[in-house]
């Protein structure tokens, strides 16, 4: 098969609608910044340079190599995508790239796209971009390593939400999500390392333009900080999450998590019930579409910003 | 490898395919919030959500089973729910004590379990039945509509546009490397995993730069055609009263859906 | 004979006053020091055809992607009688409908219909003229009924018609072609000659196709290495052996 499902495409069914709708938030917020930064740094030249970038990562997957048994490794792009074209850039090309996966091939669903697009796209880029920024004036074996690293570090980071969130949704029990998922993408993400560094090296050495065209627009060091923190994180979270996972059973327990992931969006409310209407099967009904209609009207506003701001 | 890997339309003259793109979009995903929104175990309204399916299944003109056929991508997912049944959260069924672990299948964990499965099959199998009866483009253009940011959807009209030229592209730099790997017998072949790895990734560097040269020319087409850095787009799609009329029976029935599986 | 082109650079005033192309002593070179035109004189009356031939690197393209603008704001280059500095912009890409050598760089929207509506579209007219222009462009190059396919499914050749149709739609006073012909085969390469000659339009088309130039083009303009170094009747030209040996070129005879 062409675009074989891997295990990071979230399909629909499998998160529930808090864990869904919170993701898209983040995920709209953040592509509403990609779009006016790119559009700054980038100008009339980001819609066609972005568009082809997206078909370039789709058909970049499909260069997969073969690994043992049958198997191929697995290309996710987003770190690459990233590293070359700046972390907005990749942000964007990236989303369209997951959306046109979920949207035409079932690769991952539409209401979990929002997730799909924060794991796939944005968390790759932050750490892709952030390490890079970090070491991108070393000396050429320390920032190619510092590549690799980057590019190995986002496919575990991409695994270990993911598994968050099927966690947080009540799909999976976290010691079994998190040892299987880290493990299968320790080794993907391998592929992923050795492919982001032979590309990167391939075009430093081809058209080294072309690397800081679009990277001197991104020369401030809040990428690489954030890059570094969410990848300290993810180093501290990933051994925690898989030798003790009560504890971190415990934290969002604690947190009110665990339920929100039982029952859909009603916590929103108090006691699950619209006041006037008492305990009742319809009050549980009308305060759960209230819900989720405030969580829609939040989305619709925030969509009409980003679209008049684009 | 044939253009049409990368059209899923399905040409047709039913109702379904001449229903607005717009008004699909939102019946398609209030059917997957729907889903989504339904508790845990409301068998008959899963029930009742699948037989939606199927009506726009046949009313598609494509079959009754046309999106069941193509409905198992999602399967291998499937295994990553399984540890839901295991969840802490209900009466135990049994104790599994495999040595290293003991493992606990609860009735609410199954329910869980097999609910999570139902919701993700018919969600996907809407999706299917979404982009077998409307042309992508006219996708992208309901989705104009419904106030995507219009950058994100001409990113993704130009993916759509360029996909095939440069998957074909990838598969030309694939058949490249097939033909020069030779395979003398006696000796060990294909090179180390390093090697092939680094291989695949001086072609991706080397689609990258192409890429990237053929977004400059496009560019300039555009340019020359009077681009200025606004996009502009004509759409000309409106939704009539029928498309309306089907709007609303599908949002009031999947209503009745939500009314149903919680009063259980 | 032929005219033997000398570059004028005494005389400021236009040589060729009312003429629909005006360029005078047009230099350029590209970011990374390669001066790819050289003094570029050229003068094309309106409803004239030239040819303009060279071997590879000659400057061609980039001479083109000049005449509306894409290099960036030249005074040395007139489009009737408006020089090209970015307030021009908009109505010299109205005037100079510009068809690149590869279609799939120039049809870049998903389907036939929305790539040839863009020009228009851009251009600010309102939605009946885009749909009747539309129309009448692909109607021109013959490609009406498939106005609602995907681009990608196109041919070679269909696709090299649309190109055209996507210019035509804005109504050009000159159509720039890079390379027409390449990469058709003979029967679509024909059809495309015949097609092109029923247009009463200024043209203007870079080619290594000489048979093509001989068949439609009365005017020919050789040029090499950033310059032009020969202009006059194809028919003249062609004639002329060792200039064609010269550089790189051979008459479609031989
Ligand atoms: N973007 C660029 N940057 C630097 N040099 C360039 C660029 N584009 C073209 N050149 C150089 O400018 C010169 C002229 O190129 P041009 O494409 O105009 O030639 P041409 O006559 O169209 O050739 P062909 O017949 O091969 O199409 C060539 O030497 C080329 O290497
Ligand atoms: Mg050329």
């Amino acid at each position: 098969m062409l675009f074989s499902p891997t295990p990071l495409h979230i399909p629909d069914g499998f998160l529930n609608l808090v864990i869904s709708l919170l993701f898209w938030a983040l995920t709209m917020a953040m592509v509403g910044l990609a779009i006016s930064k790119t559009n700054k740094t980038l100008g009339e030249r980001q819609i066609p340079l972005m568009g082809v970038m997206a078909a370039f990562i789709f058909a970049a997957q499909m260069l997969n190599f073969p690994v043992a048994g049958g198997t191929s490794g697995h290309f996710l792009g987003g770190a690459l995508a990233a590293i070359v074209l700046g972390p907005w850039a990749g942000i964007l090309t990236m989303t369209a790239v997951v959306a046109v996966q979920g949207l035409l091939f079932q690769d991952g669903g539409l209401l979990v796209m929002g997730a799909n697009i924060f794991n796939m796209g944005i968390l790759t880029a932050a750490i892709g971009f952030g390490l890079y920024r970090a070491v991108r004036n070393r000396p050429r074996a320390l920032r190619l390593g510092g590549i690799g690293v980057a590019a190995w570090l986002s496919t575990i980071a991409a695994a270990l939400i993911t598994s968050l969130q099927l966690w947080l949704s009540g799909t999976s029990r976290l010691e079994i999500v998190i040892p299987a998922m880290l493990g299968v993408h320790a080794l993907i993400g391998f592929g992923e390392a050795v492919i982001t560094v032979a590309a990167v090296a391939f075009i430093e050495q081809t058209r080294p333009d072309l690397l800081r065209a679009e990277n001197s627009a991104n020369g401030k060091w809040g990428w690489a900080v954030a890059g570094m923190g969410i990848s300290l994180l993810v180093v501290l979270i990933s051994p925690l999450a898989s030798a003790k996972p009560d504890g971190l059973e415990r934290i969002a327990e604690d947190l009110g998590f665990i339920n929100a992931g039982r029952s859909a969006p009603y916590e929103i409310l108090p006691d699950y019930t619209v006041p006037l209407l008492g305990e009742t099967a319809l009050s549980t009904i009308l305060a759960g579409a209230i819900g989720a209609l405030f969580v829609l009207g939040i989305l619709i506003l925030v969509g009409r910003r980003m679209s008049s701001r684009a | 490898m044939h253009v049409d890997a990368f059209n899923q339309y399905h040409a047709g003259e039913s109702l379904i395919h001449h229903l607005d793109a717009r008004a699909k979009v939102v019946v398609a995903i209030s059917f997957i919030f729907s889903n989504a929104l339904l508790p845990d175990g409301s068998w008959v309204t899963f029930t009742l959500a699948w037989m939606f399916l199927l009506l726009a299944n046949e009313l598609s003109g494509l079959g009754l089973g046309f999106t069941l056929k193509r409905s198992f991508v999602a399967l291998p997912f499937a295994l990553v729910a399984g540890s839901a049944i295991f969840s802490p959260l209900g009466e135990p069924l049994a104790v599994w004590d495999l040595g290293f672990m003991t493992l606990i299948p609860t009735d609410a964990g199954v329910r869980r379990f097999f609910s999570v499965l139902i919701r993700s099959w018919l969600s996907v199998q809407m999706a299917i039945l979404l982009v077998a009866t409307t042309p992508f483009p006219d996708l992208i253009h309901a989705l104009e509509h419904l106030r995507a940011p219009r950058v994100l959807t001409t990113i993704i009209a130009f993916l759509y546009r360029y996909l095939f030229i440069l998957t074909d592209e990838a598969r030309r730099l694939l058949r490249a490397r097939e033909s020069r790997s030779a395979n003398l017998s006696g000796r060990k072949h294909g090179g180390t995993l390093w090697w092939r790895a680094k291989v695949t990734g001086n072609m991706v560097g080397q689609l990258f730069i192409r890429s990237y040269e053929r977004s400059d020319r496009i560019y300039k087409a555009m340019l020359s055609r009077g681009y200025a850095g606004h996009l502009r787009t004509l759409n000309p799609h409106i939704m009539r009263r029928f498309d309306w009329l089907i709007l609303i029976l599908s949002l009031t029935f999947l209503l009745l859906v939500q009314f149903l599986g919680w009063i259980q | 004979m032929p005219v033997k082109h000398q570059a004028v650079h005494d005389i400021r005033t236009p040589l060729c006053e009312g003429e629909i192309l005006q360029v005078q002593d047009l230099e350029f070179a590209y970011p990374s020091g390669y001066a790819a035109l050289r003094g570029i004189d050229l003068c094309i009356r309106e409803g004239e055809r030239v040819a303009l031939v060279g071997p590879n690197g000659a400057g061609k393209s980039t001479l083109m992607l000049h005449l509306n603008g894409i290099l960036g704001q030249s005074k040395a280059i007139l489009i009737a009688g408006l020089p090209v500095i970015p307030e021009n912009y908009p109505v010299i890409r109205a005037l100079v409908g510009l068809v690149f050598q590869n279609p799939d760089d120039q049809l870049f929207s998903p389907t036939v219909f929305e790539d040839v509506a863009f020009g228009p579209l851009h251009m600010g007219l309102s939605e009946e003229e885009i749909y009747q222009r539309v129309e009448e462009a692909l109607a021109a190059v013959q490609m009406s009924e498939f106005e609602d396919h995907l681009c990608y499914h196109l041919s070679m050749g269909q696709k090299k018609r649309v190109a055209i149709a996507t210019v035509l739609a804005m109504r050009p006073k000159i159509l720039v072609l890079d390379e027409p012909s390449a990469g058709l085969d003979p029967r679509a390469r024909r059809s495309l000659i015949q097609f092109l000659d029923t247009l009463p339009i200024t043209m203007l088309a870079a080619t290594h196709d000489m048979r093509l130039v001989e068949d439609l083009f009365p005017r020919m303009v050789i040029m090499d290495e950033g310059e032009i170094v020969a202009d006059g009747l194809t028919s003249r030209l062609m004639a002329n052996d060792s200039l064609l040996k010269a550089h790189g070129l051979e008459s479609s005879r031989a």
